[in-house]
């Protein structure tokens, strides 16, 4: 049913991302299809990595570990962008198409206070609007 | 934190891999320097899905509206005190501030020459995020081109004609005084202001894209201070840098209000009050929070190309509805003026043109100073992949020979139809706000040139703003630039809001007020930047020795 599932990760916060990963995972095994770990990243430093190449190779070594732990196929892509607060979701619209994916695994929180202080909303909501693709919300 | 050990770890087995084994140790050696324990975002807050550092992003707020509470409560008591305490500053530390900004513009002239200058800034394999015209329409974005469109001419003229000083006392309306004016403009606008933008975007880009350090104005001390830049010291120099930033654009956003209002006054016989006023904060503060969403390239850097396409167009067509021979001898007049001119206008001792040295020279340093961790962050941010050397050069020489133009176009024709008597301008300076448009009356065309020029300014209030919110936002998040667009969205509003509440409650007095207030903190930024030079100094030796020991 899925060839190509694509999970954005937060590297800084992946302890939150247990259930995102696992259900990915899970999906992955059943269909027997490939993960694509994607982040979106500035170029000045952050504390997964002090240069854009740096960070590239946390995630590599991050989606390598997670193919590991659960038996799949996984691959990694790191986008760089000059304004990651305010590209973000554009960049992962053109990291869906880049990778060619059929699904998107994401995280989201429960609505709440927050979204009506974000008058942007939702990173999750807005990608199942502008794409075409299935995209799994986990809450 | 074991990741990013672990990603450390990996990049130096990497670099040593590449060279022989006596080399080793020093290598190690050298990049321990820089090894901080510090993660950049510890001393986050995140609640509500923001992400905010503390104290710095609690501090500025409630600092923020201690002040404009403190002005519109006592809008005249608030005018008399910064103001005194500005006039005190510049006048009792005036050689201070003209010495340092020559000790700036020798230092980048020096790293331009020295071997550091090959230096890359992001690494020997990082390349530019920009096309060369983006950066350097760019460069303008933040605050420079508003003040070339209001001054290109006011500033001239008024040297020329007395209107509130003479640089170094020299006659008005006299052959002397038209070459003075010229020069004097310059030096005001040329290696000088730039030299103090390029030392604080130098330092925070090196020391952030080369050595790994948050893109904040306290990393900049890392040589000089070490860890403790991560405590209290380094939230004062961010707090004063996020103060200096907020008033000085919400301060520039209403003043500029009206001078935009008066403008629209002038052509299109609207009337120039407080509603006219409001319109245009809202639009520009609305204009600037569309381009905040839009994110830097589809924002800051779009309207900059547009900006830069519309200042030329605005300037062909003075120089050719000017004359062009006109041109090209104010232009030989501009250069020679600087020339002449750029060492007795920046030496401190014995002058005698009071008014001119402390009322002009003075307050632009400070004025200068005051933005550079603004300016000086927006250029940083958007220069990674260049040298050293190529960088200083595109920040030092080529804006100021873009302004020499400038300046030869606007203030070389404000200048001919005052010796011809020709207009408004002949009867002298009434309001600076005008003056633009008073040239452009007297050329043909000037119904277009008119709303071209207005167009300009309110385009540059729009990226001035913007980047403003870009450049609070990432002090107040510690660094980070993935912090919610929501964040910079509070602070062009905020800029916004204070700019409408003072000139509604307070008017000019609250305005000059926090004006005041906004420029006196050059004073303590002015020895900000002098150790940012010394500790700019060791870092690049420190990566200049590390390039050595790596490719030996």
């Amino acid at each position: 049913m899925f060839k190509r599932i694509m999970v954005p990760v937060v590297l800084q916060h992946v302890d939150r991302m247990e259930r995102t990963l696992r259900v990915a995972a899970d999906l992955a095994c059943e269909y027997q299809a490939s993960i694509t770990y994607v982040a979106v990243a500035g170029k000045v430093p952050s504390a997964i990595a002090s240069t854009p190449e740096k960070f590239a190779a946390e995630l590599d070594l991050f989606a390598r570990e997670q193919g590991d732990q659960a038996g799949i196929r996984t691959a990694s892509l790191a986008v760089l962008s000059n304004d990651p607060g305010a590209d973000l979701e554009a960049r992962l619209l053109e990291a869906v198409k880049s990778t060619d994916s059929d699904l998107v695994v994401m995280g989201s929180h429960p609505p709440g206070v927050a979204d009506a202080l974000h008058l942007i909303g939702s990173h999750s909501a807005w990608l199942v609007r502008h794409t075409d693709v299935s995209v799994f919300v986990v809450r | 934190m074991v990741r990013k050990k672990a990603g450390l770890v990996r990049s130096r087995e990497k670099r040593v891999g590449k060279e022989h084994v006596g080399d080793e140790q020093l290598i190690a050696e050298l990049e321990e320097v820089y090894e901080t324990d510090y993660e950049i975002g510890q001393d986050n807050v995140e609640r509500l899905g923001l992400d905010m550092h503390n104290p710095v992003f609690f501090v500025s707020a409630g600092l923020i509206i201690l002040f404009v509470l403190m002005s519109l409560l006592f809008p005249d008591a608030a005018k008399s005190g910064l103001e005194a305490t500005k006039a005190w500053i510049q006048v009792t530390f005036d050689w201070i501030f003209l010495s340092a900004g020559n000790v700036f513009v020798l230092f980048c002239l020096a790293l331009i020459v020295l071997p550091v200058g090959r230096i890359r800034i992001g690494g020997d394999d990082a390349r530019p995020d920009f096309s060369l015209m983006s950066w350097f329409a760019m460069l303008f974005a933040a605050g420079i081109g508003i003040g070339l469109m209001f001054w290109g001419v006011a500033e001239p003229a008024g040297y020329y004609t007395d209107w509130y000083g003479t640089p170094l006392g020299i006659e008005a309306f006299t052959d002397q005084a038209r070459a003075a004016a010229l020069g004097a403009t310059m030096y005001h606008w040329g290696l000088h202001p730039w030299a103090i933008y390029a030392v604080v975007a130098l330092a925070l880009a090196f020391f952030s894209y080369n050595k790994g350090l948050p893109l904040t104005i306290r990393s900049t001390f890392y040589p000089l201070l070490g860890d403790r830049i991560w405590g209290p010291a380094g939230n004062v120099i961010d707090v004063l840098a996020v103060l200096a930033t907020i008033f000085g654009l919400a301060t520039s956003l209403g003043f500029g209000a009206q001078q935009a209002s008066a403008g629209l006054g002038f052509i299109f016989d609207i009337s120039d009050g407080l509603t006219t006023q409001m319109v245009i904060i809202g639009c520009v503060t609305g204009a600037a929070l569309i381009s905040v969403l839009r994110g830097i390239d589809g924002g800051v850097k779009l309207l900059s190309n547009v900006n830069m396409l519309l200042a030329l167009l605005l300037l062909l067509f003075v120089i050719f509805a000017g004359s062009l021979s006109s041109f090209v001898v104010n232009y030989g007049e501009t250069l020679t003026g600087y020339a002449n001119y750029i060492l007795p206008l920046s030496s401190p001792i014995n002058r005698s043109d009071d008014t001119f040295y402390h009322e002009w020279t003075i307050f632009y340093w400070a004025w200068w100073i005051s933005w550079s961790p603004f300016v000086g962050m927006f250029i940083a941010r958007v220069s990674r992949g260049r040298t050293v050397r190529q960088f200083l050069t595109a920040v030092l020489v080529v804006p100021t020979l873009v302004t020499t133009i400038w300046m030869a176009a606007f203030g070389g024709s404000g200048l001919d139809q005052i010796e011809q008597g020709v207009g408004q301008l002949a009867d002298g300076i009434g309001d600076e706000a005008l003056v633009l448009f008073q040239l452009l009356e007297n050329l043909p065309l000037s119904a277009i040139s008119s709303v071209l020029g207005i167009c300009l300014v309110l385009v540059f209030f729009v990226t001035s703003s913007d980047s403003g919110s870009l450049v609070i936002d990432s002090i107040t998040s510690g660094g980070k630039t993935d912090a919610p667009v929501t964040q910079r969205i509070f602070w062009a509003t905020m800029q916004g809001v204070i700019a409408a509440v003072l000139l509604s409650i307070g008017g000019s007095a609250a305005l000059d007020a926090l004006q005041a207030g906004a420029v006196s903190t050059g004073l303590p930024f002015t020895f900000v930047l002098l150790a940012m030079c010394v500790s700019l100094a060791l870092g690049l030796r420190h990566e200049h020795r590390l390039n050595q020991a790596v490719q030996s």
